[in-house]
């Protein structure tokens, strides 16, 4: 399953380059980008277990900028 | 355009002004007064905080969770490590403009995504749809396909559709940048998000919102921003490597140099941490990282503006590369409608000669026989007409006014016997003959031709302007049709009837022959093996067209041919402000790296050095939003 996310305060560039490459690094996780401009994220996993990678990239976004909200 | 402060960056502003105050007064205060190191450091230590308490919170949180090369723990170190040293000032300095680049960055990355989301403000908002005879406001996608839609004069058109009553002129300029009025009748096509200038018009609509051309341009803009281009990639792992490259140098700077000329002295330790911690300041390639994805997104987004939709960063970078350009001849160069170019009159005048042909063709649909009509602007007196025959591969034989003519090629003149001869004009040749008393007399012939389009010739032109040194021509027309246009437009080369495989394998041949890029243009439908080749597939014309936009990877919305040296030229101008970043970007840092470790550069330098470059990066990024001075 692929889905886009909106990025509420995503400000800084080097940021959004570790956030891809953190979530890139979940189990499970098939694809993801992290696009600075359009403050958009593209994840792309299993269909079963979708939902529990989500929220770990959710956590994995915090980690690197903890003023940053993923739009569910 | 106003744009708006986010809470966040207003906090910020506020927090850097005060700081930015405070600095002031206590530097100049500072100057007069003398205090114990301890009281100057907290004093020092206010302005510090309050700019930047979010990056030493950040740093620690992230320190924890094992990231040490993230920038703000690197510029924690940094402004520590002045602090350390005795230079306050420069510590609480270096914090505050680093939060003033990091401000600058989050404010014109907003604005440009402000600007961009503007430009792309074609979407219709509302549709008029008449449901039982009453008209009524929904959104858009509510509208299904086959219902009709008013759309009164000053509105967007809201949906794609053909004109069911009513007539006007649109304004096609969202989609193609071109604000010339089209006029639009009973059984038009309308494209969603032009503008309906004049007359009420009724639409039946022939797609959903979501199929509509205008959500198709939308989302290709919108994902364009995803196709990286290879300096992007270059960037990505650049950026990588750089910052842990220039710690492990700091550290470096740090400690060996102290160990060989002076352990003991604390001097010592002091100068190389300083020169350590100037190294800190621009371990960050923010200004890489962010102005060149910045630069695409703006050069795609004005391009857009132009009607010219670039499917990708990495598309853009190929346009800016190619040297070599071929062209599909009908439809592409040409207009892809006939017309009579010239006529050759035997014994008879050329008005009347064409009288005489425009009565023989008049019943004929073939695209030839009603460019003669057309070019008869008079009234054609059908009565006068009586029996016509048409004559497979021949042409016609008809009656006009009692006499008997013969209209068609060479093989129907020899048919009839007529003292015919060709012409020495390439095109296609109407030859008209008129029996009487039993001999066929040749009347003379017409010249046809497929219409060269206008803006051709300078397109050819300006594609040699900017640089394109091979312009081929493809066509599975006639050696000589496409000779006369080749040599009209100046192309450098042409093959002529070729056999849609053909035109595949001399694509595949100019691709070898040649060392930059090759980009096709074509119609998008019927050249889809061939735009795909192509190294750039450019398809033109490519309004209302589903299967165009796609093939290719540029989209034009019209089909000028001088859309296509505009793309070349806005796609160099992009790639040129790339690279003018990139290096302005490197080579400041390098700079301030070399007089750094030499101790030429302090603190204040490099933070200025550091930030001026974030901020000139992206204002020159901004500079590819423009559209081109037409």
């Amino acid at each position: 399953m692929k889905k886009t996310f909106e990025l509420e305060d995503l400000d800084c560039a080097n940021c959004a380059m570790k956030m891809q490459e953190a979530i890139l690094k979940i189990p499970g996780v098939k694809g993801c980008e992290v696009n600075f401009i359009k403050q958009k994220m593209t994840l792309e996993a299993d269909d079963a277990e979708f939902d529990k990678i989500v929220k770990l990239a959710v956590k994995a976004i915090a980690k690197v900028e903890p003023d940053c909200t993923v739009l569910l | 355009m106003k744009y708006k402060l986010t809470r966040k960056q207003k906090k910020m502003l506020i927090r850097i002004i005060i700081a930015f105050a405070l600095l002031v007064v206590i530097a100049v205060v500072l100057h007069f007064i003398e205090l114990p190191w301890w009281a100057e450091l907290l004093i020092y230590a206010v302005p510090y905080v309050i700019s930047g308490f979010d990056v030493l919170k950040t740093a620690f949180i992230n320190l924890i969770h094992g990231q040490i090369f993230d920038e703000k723990f690197l510029m924690m170190i940094a402004t520590v490590g002045a602090f350390a040293t005795g230079e306050f000032p420069e510590a609480s300095a270096v914090m505050l403009f680093y939060q003033i680049g990091e401000l600058f960055q989050s404010i014109a990355v907003g604005r440009s995504r402000k600007s961009i989301a503007k430009l792309m403000d074609i979407r219709p908002d509302s549709a008029t749809v008449i449901r039982d005879g009453q008209e009524i406001e929904v959104s858009p996608d509510e509208v299904e396909v086959g219902e009709t839609i008013v759309v009164k004069p000053g509105e967007k058109i809201p949906l794609d559709g053909v004109i069911i009553e009513g007539q006007s002129t649109v304004n096609q300029a969202a989609l193609t940048g071109e604000s010339a009025p089209v006029d639009k009748a009973y059984s038009d096509n309308v494209i969603s998000g032009t503008l309906n200038l004049t007359g009420v018009i009724k639409v039946r609509t022939t797609s959903t919102f979501g199929q509509s051309t205008v959500s198709k341009i939308l989302e290709l803009v919108e994902n364009a921003s995803d196709k990286k281009a290879k300096v992007e990639n270059f960037i990505t792992k650049f950026a990588r490597y750089y910052t842990p490259a220039v710690v492990f140098a700091a550290l470096a700077l740090g400690i060996i140099p102290p160990l060989f000329l002076g352990k003991g002295e604390i001097e010592v330790w002091k100068t190389w941490l300083t020169r350590a911690c100037v190294f800190l300041v621009v371990s960050c390639p923010c200004a890489l990282v962010v102005s060149v994805p910045l630069s695409f997104f703006g050069g795609i987004g004005g391009a857009s503006k132009d009607g010219i939709l670039i499917k990708g960063a990495g598309y853009m970078e190929v346009l800016s590369k190619i040297d070599t350009v071929v062209f599909d001849k009908t439809g592409t160069l040409t207009k892809g409608v006939f017309a009579v170019d010239d006529i050759h009159p035997n014994l008879i005048s050329s008005a009347e000669l064409l009288d005489i042909a425009a009565c023989c063709e008049s019943f004929s649909s073939h695209p030839v026989a009603q460019s003669i009509v057309r070019a008869h602007e008079g009234h054609i007196d059908k009565s006068q007409i009586g029996d016509v025959e048409e004559i497979a591969g021949k042409g016609i034989r008809a009656v006009v006014e009692g006499k008997t003519y013969f209209c068609g090629n060479g093989q129907l003149m020899e048919m009839c016997g007529a003292d015919w001869h060709e012409c020495h004009l390439t095109g296609t040749i109407i030859h008209i003959a008129r029996l009487d008393n039993g001999v066929c007399e040749y009347l003379g012939h017409i010249v046809i031709n497929d219409q060269i389009k206008e803006d051709a010739e300078d397109a050819i032109k300006s594609l040699k302007n900017v640089g394109v040194k091979r312009l081929i021509m493809l066509t599975g027309d006639k050696k000589n049709v496409a000779e006369n246009v080749a040599n009209k437009l100046g192309l450098t080369g042409f093959f002529a009837e070729l056999l849609p495989a053909d035109k595949v394998t001399r694509m595949e041949e100019i691709l070898k022959g040649g060392k930059g890029k090759v980009a096709f243009a074509g119609d998008g439908i019927n050249d889809a093996p061939v735009l795909m080749r192509a190294d750039c597939g450019i398809a033109m014309g490519a309004m209302g067209s589903d299967a165009a936009i796609e093939s290719a990877d540029v989209v034009l919305m019209d089909d000028k041919p001088s859309k296509i040296a505009d793309a070349v030229k806005i796609a160099r101008k992009t790639m040129r402000i790339v690279w003018e970043n990139i290096i302005f970007a490197l080579g400041v840092k390098a700079v301030i790296l070399i007089l750094g470790a030499l101790g030429i550069a302090n603190m204040w330098l490099a933070v200025f050095g550091d930030v001026g470059v974030l901020i000139i990066a992206i204002l020159n990024a901004m500079r590819c939003m423009r559209r081109l001075k037409v």
